[in-house]
């Protein structure tokens, strides 16, 4: 019970400080936006456009208006959750975002669980079996995937499954798909749709996912080692525990906290890193859409963009924070 | 502390290799693109030049080590001229960066109260968002090119080494030496810049050389975007960009300046972990 007395003021302080956090990123997002140069006016109006047709959509759009009014109306209008409509096609933010989120919350999700799956396994063998050549193999291939540039191992990828595949002639299952998340042109139903949809899924959702998981193999190793050398570890050799009983029990629950760590830490950068990815397999996600809504100075999709990163981050935070206490249980007191 | 001696040899061997080879390549950018005969820019018989594999002679009888692109423009040369912007803007990005943390986390570690959190408030909105979409949005307040990237990659990447340097020197000023210079009638600046700083320094240079190679991945994804440095102007990011649509029939084009960046930030990366194991080195004998 004294956890509860304790805890609460905590956590709401957390969260208070975590909403005035998010609420001053949004704000200086709008700050930044609108101190771009460019108008949206000329982004907007078909070449040709007289003056007035361009005095009249920047009123009609609110940008002739003094910044502070803007921020005042948007603030009012972000605070009862209505993001705008976007520039180009009329359409309400939450719609557009709506769209494009889930996209990248799968193929991050997807490749992050993989790549966490894939790593820590990766980096407990390496831990386990320090000096020896299936260590220094994982090693190298890990620091070589962290150097690498997402686009061009995607472009590598796509030359050896897409166009060297068709060339040798390979069976039907070693050819994937380069481009897009379904087959364009068909429509398939249930199980078919499933098949296309995962067919195209698995060059991006490897990729992101290798490049994940070398980092998460070389952060996991690190840990190990660390409690490979603990007193305990040693005290569980001695009284005679099997290696692995050592490794599942004693290594495992203390990885728990870091892996927790990791994960919230990595979760909005493997979103946000999949700009490369979406744009290389043409995925109409999250990267994508803040990319082109940025060049084309569509601000109310920008800001919600930016909004649901932010979420994302803050969220993943707040979410590591109040389950760290159920992974290491020496932060419970 | 006994597997650091185990590791002793191929430590200092992972000094050397990437030193050496960051400086020949240092050596390249610098002297390839200013003696070479053949523009890296300039368009010349098109036909009988472009996309001429790796290895092999043109129509002329030039000889072209990497080949040529869509252009007939040698790559060797545009490779190396396109170094010197990658290498710049990671030097220069990640050092500034470096320099601007190590700056504000020594003055918010020094004075602490008000300046303190008003800075350590600042780093963590900034690092409220991936870095990356601070950098699109970043890229899309100016028009693309070197300024606008470079200023970028500062403003987003001081944060991690200004809280880095702050915790330093925090744990610097409660070592006695401290109060022992102000006694001896020390400066205030003196006592910061002579005492604390340079005690605190290690891992904001270990930091910084580390980021290096992310400032090149960094530059390289934007410019292959469109959002970084604008062609004519090679950098090798947009030379990947352009090899993109020529995958099946000249692979090299893009592969080519791939490897030269992998190759580069991995040396860059070498260098930081061996500074960083020397350090910790250093720090366990003291």
């Amino acid at each position: 019970m004294r956890y509860h007395r304790v805890r609460s003021p905590a956590l709401v302080r957390v969260v208070a400080r975590t909403a005035l956090l998010y609420w001053c990123v949004l704000s200086l997002t709008f700050v930044l936006l609108r101190l771009a140069p460019g108008d949206p006016a000329t982004f907007l109006l078909p070449p040709g456009a007289s003056a007035a047709d361009a005095a009249r959509l920047r009123s009609e759009l609110e940008l002739d208006r003094p910044v502070v009014v803007q921020y005042a109306r948007w603030a009012g209008r972000t605070l009862r959750a209505d993001l705008g409509r976007s520039f180009i096609d009329q359409r309400p933010v939450t719609a557009v975002i709506g769209s494009a989120l889930p996209v990248s919350l799968a193929l991050g999700g997807a490749s992050l669980l993989l790549s966490f799956l894939v790593g820590a396994i990766a980096g407990v063998i390496q831990a386990a079996r320090r000096g020896s050549t299936t260590d220094i193999a994982i090693t190298a291939v890990s620091v070589i995937l962290a150097a690498s540039p997402a686009y061009w191992l995607g472009l590598a990828a796509i030359a050896c499954f897409t166009y060297l595949a068709s060339t040798l002639d390979l069976p039907m299952w070693l050819r994937l798909p380069a481009v897009g998340m379904t087959t364009p042109g068909v429509h398939l139903q249930g199980l078919g749709h499933l098949v296309d949809l995962a067919r195209h899924s698995i060059l991006p959702v490897t990729l992101l996912a290798a490049i994940g998981a070398a980092g998460v193999a070389r952060y996991v190793r690190t840990s190990a080692l660390d409690v490979m050398r603990s007193d305990w570890l040693r005290t569980a050799r001695a009284k005679g525990a099997s290696e692995r009983r050592v490794l599942a029990r004693h290594l495992a629950s203390n990885l728990r906290a870091p892996l927790l760590t990791l994960f919230a830490l990595a979760l909005p950068g493997t979103v946000a890193g999949s700009v490369f990815v979406e744009t290389i397999f043409g995925w109409p996600g999250m990267g994508r859409l803040m990319v082109t809504s940025i060049v084309a100075r569509d601000y109310p999709v920008a800001l919600g963009c930016a909004a649901a990163y932010g979420a994302l981050v803050l969220v993943a935070n707040l979410a590591a924070e109040s389950l760290l206490p159920w992974a290491d249980p020496r932060l419970r007191a | 502390m006994n597997d650091r001696r185990q590791r002793g040899p191929s430590l200092e061997a992972s000094w050397a290799i990437p030193s050496v080879g960051l400086a020949l390549l240092a050596i390249g950018v610098l002297v390839v693109p200013a003696v070479s005969a053949r523009d890296p820019l300039h368009i010349t018989d098109v036909l009988a030049r472009r996309l001429v594999p790796p290895f092999s002679h043109d129509v002329h009888g030039d000889f072209h080590l990497l080949g040529t692109d869509r252009f007939g423009r040698d790559l060797f040369v545009r490779m190396m001229l396109a170094g010197r912007l990658s290498l710049l803007v990671g030097v220069i990005g990640a050092g500034l960066a470096g320099a601007l943390g190590t700056l504000l986390g020594a003055i918010a570690g020094w004075t602490g109260g008000v300046v303190d959190r008003l800075l350590m408030a600042l780093a963590d909105l900034l690092l409220a968002l991936p870095r990356l979409v601070l950098l699109l949005v970043g890229v899309a307040l100016w028009s693309p090119g070197l300024r606008t990237v470079l200023v970028v990659l500062i403003t987003t990447g001081w944060m991690g080494i200004a809280r880095l340097v702050r915790t330093e020197v925090i744990t610097v000023l409660a070592r006695p030496f401290v109060p022992a210079a102000h006694a001896l009638g020390a400066a205030p600046p003196r006592v910061l810049f002579r005492h604390v700083l340079p005690n605190a320094l290690g891992p904001a240079i270990v930091a910084t050389t580390l980021g290096v190679g992310n400032a090149i991945l960094l530059e390289s994804g934007l410019s292959f975007l469109g959002l970084g440095i604008q062609p004519p102007a090679p950098s090798w990011g947009n030379m990947i960009a352009g090899g993109r649509d020529l995958l099946v029939i000249a692979p090299w084009v893009a592969l080519v300046p791939g490897i030269a960046l992998v190759l580069t930030v991995l040396a860059t990366s070498f260098l930081g972990d061996a500074w960083r194991d020397r350090l910790a080195g250093e720090r366990l004998t003291r």
